[in-house]
């Protein structure tokens, strides 16, 4: 028996240092960024990335600060295709998901299978990238980050319409309608309201891949002006000297001489990912929600 | 008389129901369906002055090109062999972890562990490129400056030598994914009725006697389930994974190519629309067989899990 209760513990322990490990390694890297825009400009290049430094320095936070106009737009042009991007797909996704709920529409199988089925099938990026380009001539354009692909995902509109005819009783449906209230009223006073919970879980992470989607911004901006905080990074990072280019210097505001390029690159990364850090509680908790109800009606 | 009045009410609702719809359906069409039927493309010679629609019709001469090429095999055994080490793997590893989070319960260190867990998935491609960057960057990263260096070993040109990336390529991935994919795991482990670990543990079985008898078969069901999925995408790689972090450099494409970089680099950097469409076509066709084939296995194991 006491041997038992050993093996129990001695399980339990193992537990808990492998995983400690495990949360050591997904953290520790993360951490290798933070420290690296915090590092002084000669440190870095001299003794590359370090997790002790020799020598720190807020240096690359102070030139984002006062310097670079063009994170800030960036920051700016991400913010917005967020929000805008969110917005609108859960207009489309709600509008969409409500006739698919209620069992007296008479083609709700059909219009049921007409978004499932862009699951199944896909005719890929050319077409879609010719139609885009040359027929809505989107490239350039803000909407190029906010229309393709993103808007509207069969897997959450059917999410939503399985919390509709779930969580919303029939019943409720039909006494609005017998006090009179039109389809648009039921939609906007009881479906609603009644379906915050997975208009929140679709609404984080419709936001979360706005905000980490570089894709986009990839195949159809050009103009810097229009770039993303994700498409600056990589640009910094296909090209060091971008900061000293000509292209970014009608973005610069200051002087374009000795920029701290390694640590600054460091330090947008960083800054880029504080959305989603101060968003994490959020996303943890309707992540873990999102996928059990996933998995339990994929 | 009150059938048709009946009928008109229907009529109507109908209609306002369609109205919800509207905008979704011209979405849907435009996004989706507009592209589903431009793989035609894929059996034209695009010449941009004749226009989409003029350019020549020449069968499956863009197939037999991409087909001639090395390409077509080095993207295809990549996609697929890279997908079902990720398959195998990924389950083993996500498994693993779900077990040990479980172990410790409700504690406050299990929710810490598994906050810590879930961060990466969260990331973008292009932040986990700049994480990849800060470690194996040749001149300032830190496994040359402070692992080898301080060894005494010679560089390494990380971004330059294909052989390292098959298994830089896997850690990323579990790095970024296992976490979140330990959560459907859990939820199953989590469920499991507490009377048959009891009787498990009456009958004399260890922990790890516990694990083997009680609780993987009880996820068997799932890993079935999930597998099968994964295998109906067999054929799309993660394209973030592929491009963003080997920051594209052409060293790297025998280990890093897939059908989805083939894809992209054919359309937006060769300027070769011939290829990148018969690849893109390639893809949409096998894809599309392999979720048909794969939703057939779920329905023979679990016909409640089935897509359709």
């Amino acid at each position: 028996m006491e041997r038992k209760i050993n093996s129990e513990k001695a399980f339990h322990r193992f537990a808990f240092v492998i995983l400690l490990i495990l949360a050591v390694i997904c953290i520790m890297p993360i951490l290798l960024i933070v420290i690296a825009s915090f590092t002084d400009e000669h440190t870095l290049l001299g003794d590359g990335y370090r997790f002790f430094p020799a020598q720190l320095s807020t240096m690359a936070y102070d030139y984002l600060w006062k310097q670079s106009s063009m994170m800030i737009r960036a920051y700016g042009i991400s913010i917005l295709v967020t929000v805008l991007g969110t917005v609108l797909s859960i207009i489309l996704s709600t509008l969409f998901a409500y006739p698919l709920s209620r069992k007296d529409f008479k083609y709700r199988n059909f219009f049921s299978f007409f978004i499932f089925f862009t699951m199944l099938f896909s005719g890929g990026i050319v077409p879609s990238y010719m139609m885009w380009s040359r027929v809505f001539h989107i490239k350039d354009t803000i909407w190029a980050l906010v229309i393709p692909t993103y808007l509207m995902s069969a897997f959450n509109v059917l999410l939503i319409r399985n919390f509709y005819s779930n969580n919303v009783p029939d019943a409720l449906v039909e006494a609005a309608r017998i006090d009179g209230a039109s389809e648009f009223r039921i939609f906007g006073r009881v479906m609603l309201p009644l379906s915050v919970p997975v208009i929140a879980t679709v609404g984080l992470f419709t936001g979360l891949s706005y905000w980490n989607d570089w894709i986009n911004g990839l195949y159809y901006i050009n103009d810097p002006e229009l770039y993303s905080i994700q498409n600056l990074l990589i640009r910094l990072m296909n090209n060091i000297q971008y900061l000293n280019s000509g292209a970014a210097a009608g973005a610069l505001s200051g002087g374009v001489t000795a920029l701290p390029s390694a640590s600054v690159r460091m330090a947008i990364a960083v800054v880029g990912v504080i959305p989603v850090v101060l968003a994490y509680p959020f996303l943890q908790k309707y992540l873990i929600r999102g996928t059990v109800i996933g998995a339990v009606k994929g | 008389m009150t059938s048709s009045v009946q009928r008109k009410r229907d009529r109507k609702k109908n209609l306002t129901y369609m109205l919800f719809l509207l905008p979704g359906l011209v979405y849907l069409v435009i996004n989706n369906y507009v592209p589903m039927m431009g793989v035609f493309i894929a059996f034209k010679n695009i010449d941009y002055v004749k226009g989409i629609f003029k350019s020549d019709w020449i069968g499956l001469e863009n197939f037999r090109f991409l087909f001639r090429t090395k390409d077509a095999l080095v993207m295809t055994r990549n996609t697929l062999l890279y997908n079902l080490v990720f398959i195998i793997a990924g389950t083993i590893f996500a498994v693993f972890v779900a077990i040990l989070l479980c172990e410790l319960g409700e504690k406050l260190s299990a929710r810490l562990f598994q906050s810590a867990l879930i961060l990466p998935y969260l990331l973008s491609w292009v932040i986990i490129s700049y994480i990849v960057f800060a470690f194996l960057s040749s001149d300032t990263g830190y496994i040359n400056k402070a692992v080898l260096e301080p060894a005494g070993k010679g560089f390494v040109n990380w971004y330059g030598e294909p052989f390292y990336w098959i298994f830089i390529l896997i850690f990323v991935f579990l790095w970024k994914s296992t976490g979140y994919q330990s959560i459907v795991y859990m939820a199953n482990i989590a469920g499991i009725d507490s009377s048959i670990k009891e009787a498990a543990r009456i009958d004399g079985a260890n922990k790890l006697q516990e694990i083997r008898y009680v609780v993987l078969p009880l996820l068997r069901p799932t890993v079935v389930i999930m597998t099968l999925m994964a295998i109906g995408r067999i054929f799309y790689s993660d394209f973030g994974l592929f491009f963003q972090v080997p920051m594209d450099s052409g060293a790297l494409y025998p280990a890093t190519q897939t059908v989805d970089t083939y894809v992209y680099r054919g359309l937006m950097k060769l300027n070769d629309i011939g290829m990148a469409s018969a690849a893109g076509l390639y893809q949409s066709v096998v894809g599309f067989i392999l979720v048909l084939l794969s939703n057939l296995a779920v329905k023979k194991a679990d016909p409640d899990n089935a897509l359709f």
